[in-house]
């Protein structure tokens, strides 16, 4: 008789050994082969710990230096922000909390300000690196996707702020701090090309921009840049949310005189057969 | 840089033809009053018209009978529905489960890409075989550009059960006879016979379908949206009545560490 196969999860991250009394829970778990709760707790920054989960290699102190400025500078968007907003709409009307994340991660995926742009800039990077030249005629003509996809088409250079005048001043000083602390070299080239790069797209570079180039210094995919940007992005989500469920609906814009309802009554209907 | 603020115009000013709320009085949506003027449309048809503007009790009920055929399999080893039953295992709520399953229905391998994408191949290359284009060129031009075709092939088997089904009830409506119905099943014939065997799945029946009512991809999309969650509530029901973690439960052997054996250590 053959014995059935027993279908298993493979992963290069992670492994464990089991209890001896129970095959269902770990006594010790290891991520890239450091013991997790044995010696890396207590020792490993948050950060650090983040930057082995992703590369599944200790960073470097510059490396780390760099993810902690980019963790801080994206933790809290700010209530304006699309995908806080989001999370807010979750606190005030008493939703779940999960959904408040749900929210934010939904909003704050997207093309303008999102994961998929920072994706999209990361692929940018990817394909131009730290040719000025090759940037500017990716911005004047961008790749067109032939197919169609669930993601809309990009409407502005990735990295980009389409509704920007200026490059606005904590961007600046991300980039500046972000530069000063890792010393790379595409960080560098960007801080001196931004002038240049931003007259080409004919807008200013934006936090997902800056992101996306950190990104890049820390040699990361465009999709490990997307998930990253997403998590990194979620602390002030929870908390604009938590702040606003117990502030409630009321206190909350509804944009009660902004809607402008325009009657196209009758117009629109196409009656067709049964 | 002296930019103009495009912002500003929309500050507290939404304009819109498509609908709205007066609180206490009406309901709009697409210049029909929702209580007065729509109270008697079937909810799909409620959907249709929300999406296209247009008001179809016949392609509706088409819709509505393609999903029950093609997208409601209640089986909680199906990637999307394993999330509700995996929340409900884990005691998360019915609605976090299903919007959870919802997210991840917009795949690669099934789902809303070759939803969409399906209907897409179709309109661009009946657009190209009306400029003149080759039609086995056209096939295998896309074939090899991106390794494969969405409406075609399907993960785990090779046949389609909902075709045939699919291709009955369609019948039965008057539907399922149109151009884009045949280009779908002329790429199959000619994927069928190609080395690498693919058929026409359910999706790509379906948009070639759709596709004959005049239906755009991108509609396509958004009227498919919901497609998959009456499959999916049964499947939280039944993780949620069974005792807690029950769902396929993984014992640590179960991992297939395939990283480096090295043990390291972090050191101080």
């Amino acid at each position: 008789m053959t014995e059935k196969k027993i279908e298993k999860i493979t992963t290069r991250i992670w492994n464990e050994t089991a209890e001896e009394d129970n095959p269902f829970a770990a006594s010790a778990c290891y991520c890239a082969g450091y013991d997790v709760y044995g010696d890396l707790l207590g020792k490993a920054s948050y950060i650090e710990y983040l930057y082995l989960l992703f590369k599944l290699e200790r960073p470097s102190p510059s490396q780390t230096r760099l993810l902690e400025g980019l963790a801080v500078a994206l933790a809290n968007p700010g209530p304006r922000d699309h995908s806080v907003r989001a999370a807010m709409c979750a606190g005030v009307g008493g939703s779940t909390h999960a959904s408040a994340l749900i929210a934010a991660i939904s909003v704050g995926a997207g093309n303008l300000g999102g994961g998929r742009e920072v994706f999209t800039a990361v692929q940018y990077w990817n394909q131009c690196g730290m040719d000025l030249d090759a940037w500017k005629a990716m911005i004047k003509e961008p790749p067109v996707e032939e197919r169609a996809d669930v993601w809309m088409p990009m409407e502005h250079p990735p990295g980009f702020d389409p509704n920007g005048v200026s490059c606005p001043a904590p961007v600046l000083q991300t980039l500046a701090h972000l530069t000063e602390v890792s010393g790379a070299e595409n960080l560098i080239w960007l801080q001196q090309n931004r002038s240049e790069l931003e007259e080409a797209a004919e807008l200013p570079l934006a936090m997902s921009g800056a992101a996306a180039a950190v990104m890049v210094a820390l040699e990361l995919s465009p999709e490990q840049s997307e998930i990253l940007y997403l998590l990194l992005r979620l602390p002030g989500a929870a908390v604009h949310s938590l702040e606003q469920e117990k502030l409630g609906w009321r206190k909350y814009p509804f944009f009660g005189d902004g809607l402008k309802l325009i009657d196209k009554s009758g117009a629109e209907e196409q009656k067709e057969g049964k | 840089m002296n930019i103009p603020n495009k912002l500003e115009e929309y500050e507290d000013n939404w304009e819109t033809e498509i609908g709205g709320w007066i609180p206490g009085e009406k309901v709009f949506l697409r210049g029909k009053n929702v209580l007065t003027e729509l109270k008697e449309y079937r909810w799909l048809e409620y959907l249709l018209f929300g999406i296209t503007g247009r008001h179809s009790p016949r392609i509706a009920r088409l819709i509505e009978g393609m999903w029950v055929i093609c997208t409601s399999f209640p089986d909680p080893r199906l990637w999307n529905n394993r999330i509700a039953a995996l929340s409900a295992t884990a005691r998360s709520t019915g609605v976090l489960g299903s919007a959870g399953a919802l997210a991840v229905s917009e795949a690669t391998i099934y789902g809303l890409k070759p939803i969409k994408g399906g209907m897409d191949f179709l309109y661009r290359i009946d657009r190209e075989l009306n400029k003149g284009q080759d039609f086995e060129e056209l096939v295998s031009s896309e074939l090899k550009k991106y390794r494969g075709i969405y409406g075609y092939g399907r993960p785990l088997v090779d046949r389609d059960e909902r075709v045939e089904p699919l291709l009955e009830f369609a019948h039965s409506m008057g539907a399922g006879q149109g151009r884009f119905t045949d280009l779908a099943f002329r790429v199959d014939e000619y994927l069928g016979n190609s080395r690498f065997k693919y058929r026409v799945n359910a999706s790509g029946v379906v948009a070639g379908m759709l596709a004959d009512e005049g239906i755009t991809p991108e509609q396509h999309y958004h009227l498919a949206t919901l497609t998959f969650t009456a499959g999916v509530f049964p499947c939280f029901l039944d993780a949620a009545q069974k005792p807690e973690g029950t769902f396929f439960p993984l014992r640590v052997s179960r991992i297939n560490f395939e990283g480096n054996d090295k043990s390291r250590v972090w050191g101080d």
